[in-house]
């Protein structure tokens, strides 16, 4: 059973539709007893970081993410709030991965936001194992986490090279939205599954 | 490198993948949420249903369909057709869309991009606009290319962008449903104009034809129906293609 953290942060019918494809059981909750119970959490996150870090903070959730034991998976925003900071309005993250969300300058060979397929390269988690080599995934986001000792994923926009994904103990993030990117996105959602 | 996006476009009526043949009318080719799992098989990067439902009634079913299709699809997908309001797009977004094309209304009203994408994100709005040229100008119509507005595409494409559109789903109204290729040259010079991406749309008749808007036309991605509908190119084949010829595509 996995609890999906239900904190207004944007558009989460796609990741509950993912989990239904997969089979899994799943409560959409913002109750910290319900969360912290859970066999496995999922943090979602679309649109701006400092709205939705406020918003966690809002609904008293910093705490009982900060504790959880069990396996947690921040997506996209979710992952960036996770982070130390981001540039986003400065928003203050929960510091669990150490790094810091900046801007993506502007560059007219790389359009911002990047959006669209990319590639995951330097694979080096359970989260990603079995796939196939420099897999692709789907991106949507104007900022990214830099490069750190938590990065197990890079991927390359322009002249940047980003945390495409980042592990510390339990606590795992993709930049990239595994629940819209397609056999791989649904393989990396199964590895979270069975961490 | 973000990889150049191959989307099929899914005209929709009553939940039944329609197309206009040779102003014969409209020939139902298929079910909608089974054809779009199919070309998400078939390695399509994204999706875009339009509805072009005749009535209310078929309105709440495309609703209903979008919700069906979010259940099923595991690619990113685009929703449009008579969405006039924030509410209209927050329905669709509720039922699992991941983005919604506006055309007509924004042109009546373009505050109504900065309301969506205000409230949803930049990314959810894609600014669909059908333009054809008038004595040297290309100037933004509406329906299907029938009604010409006063707006100059170039002009309205940089608004659009201005007003946070994420994308821009341009038609050549002039190219649309000939086979003869894509309007290349607006295309080039709409890209190098605009910091959002670009998806090209109206006139693919072969592989080669996407390919030239994807390198010389600058375009981010390629739309198309039926090339696609109707088993002219398959998709794999197209990438392939692609690929061969150094275009970036996700295989």
């Amino acid at each position: 059973m996995t609890a999906i953290v239900d904190y207004d942060s944007g558009n989460i019918r796609s990741v509950v539709n993912a989990l239904e494809r997969l089979g899994e059981d799943y409560v959409l909750t913002a109750d910290p007893a319900v969360i912290a119970a859970a066999p496995r959490v999922l943090l979602p996150g679309v649109g701006n970081a400092a709205e939705a870090v406020s918003k966690l903070r809002a609904r008293g959730l910093e705490p009982v993410i900060r504790r959880l034991r069990q396996p947690v998976l921040g997506i996209c925003v979710g992952m960036q709030i996770l982070c130390r900071d981001s540039e986003e309005d400065d928003a203050q993250g929960l510091g669990i991965f150490d790094t810091h969300v900046r801007r993506f300058p502007a560059d007219p060979e790389a359009k911002v936001p990047h959006m669209g397929w990319n590639r995951l390269e330097n694979l080096e988690s359970k989260l990603l194992r079995d796939l196939p080599p420099q897999p692709w995934v789907y991106f949507v986001h104007g900022y990214y986490a830099g490069l750190c000792p938590d990065t197990v994923a890079t991927c390359t926009h322009g002249a940047v090279r980003f945390s495409a994904a980042l592990k510390y103990e339990n606590y795992y993030g993709t930049q990239f939205h595994p629940e819209k990117s397609g056999d791989t996105g649904e393989k990396i959602l199964q590895n979270f599954l069975h961490l | 490198m973000v990889a150049k996006r191959i989307i099929p476009c899914l005209d929709v009526r009553d939940g039944h993948v329609v197309k206009g043949i040779n102003f014969e009318g409209l020939r139902e080719v298929g079910d909608a949420v089974e054809m779009g799992v199919r070309y998400g098989e078939e390695g399509a990067d994204e999706l875009v249903y339009l509805d072009i439902s005749a009535s209310q009634e078929e309105r709440r079913t495309f609703v209903e369909l979008v919700s069906r299709i979010a259940l099923r699809l595991n690619i990113p997908f685009t929703v449009g057709g008579g969405i006039r309001t924030v509410d209209d797009a927050a329905r669709l977004l509720d039922a699992g869309a991941d983005k919604i094309t506006v055309n007509s209304a924004a042109l009546a009203d373009p505050a109504l991009i900065s309301r969506i994408a205000g409230r949803y994100g930049s990314q959810f709005v894609v600014c669909a606009i059908d333009a054809k040229r008038i004595d040297g100008v290309w100037r933004a119509t509406t329906h299907g290319g029938t009604r010409l507005t006063d707006r100059e595409l170039y002009s309205w494409a940089s608004e659009v962008e201005e007003r946070g559109a994420g994308e821009i789903l341009f038609t050549s109204m002039d190219h649309d449903g000939t086979k003869a290729g894509y309007a290349c040259e607006v295309y080039a010079r709409l890209a190098d104009r605009l910091r959002i991406p670009l998806i090209a749309s109206g006139g693919a008749g072969s592989a080669e034809d996407i390919a030239e808007v994807l390198t010389t036309g600058k375009a981010d991605a390629a739309l198309a129906a039926s090339i696609f509908h109707f088993g002219e190119i398959p998709i794999p084949e197209l990438k392939r293609m692609l690929r061969s010829r150094n275009i970036n595509v996700r295989i």
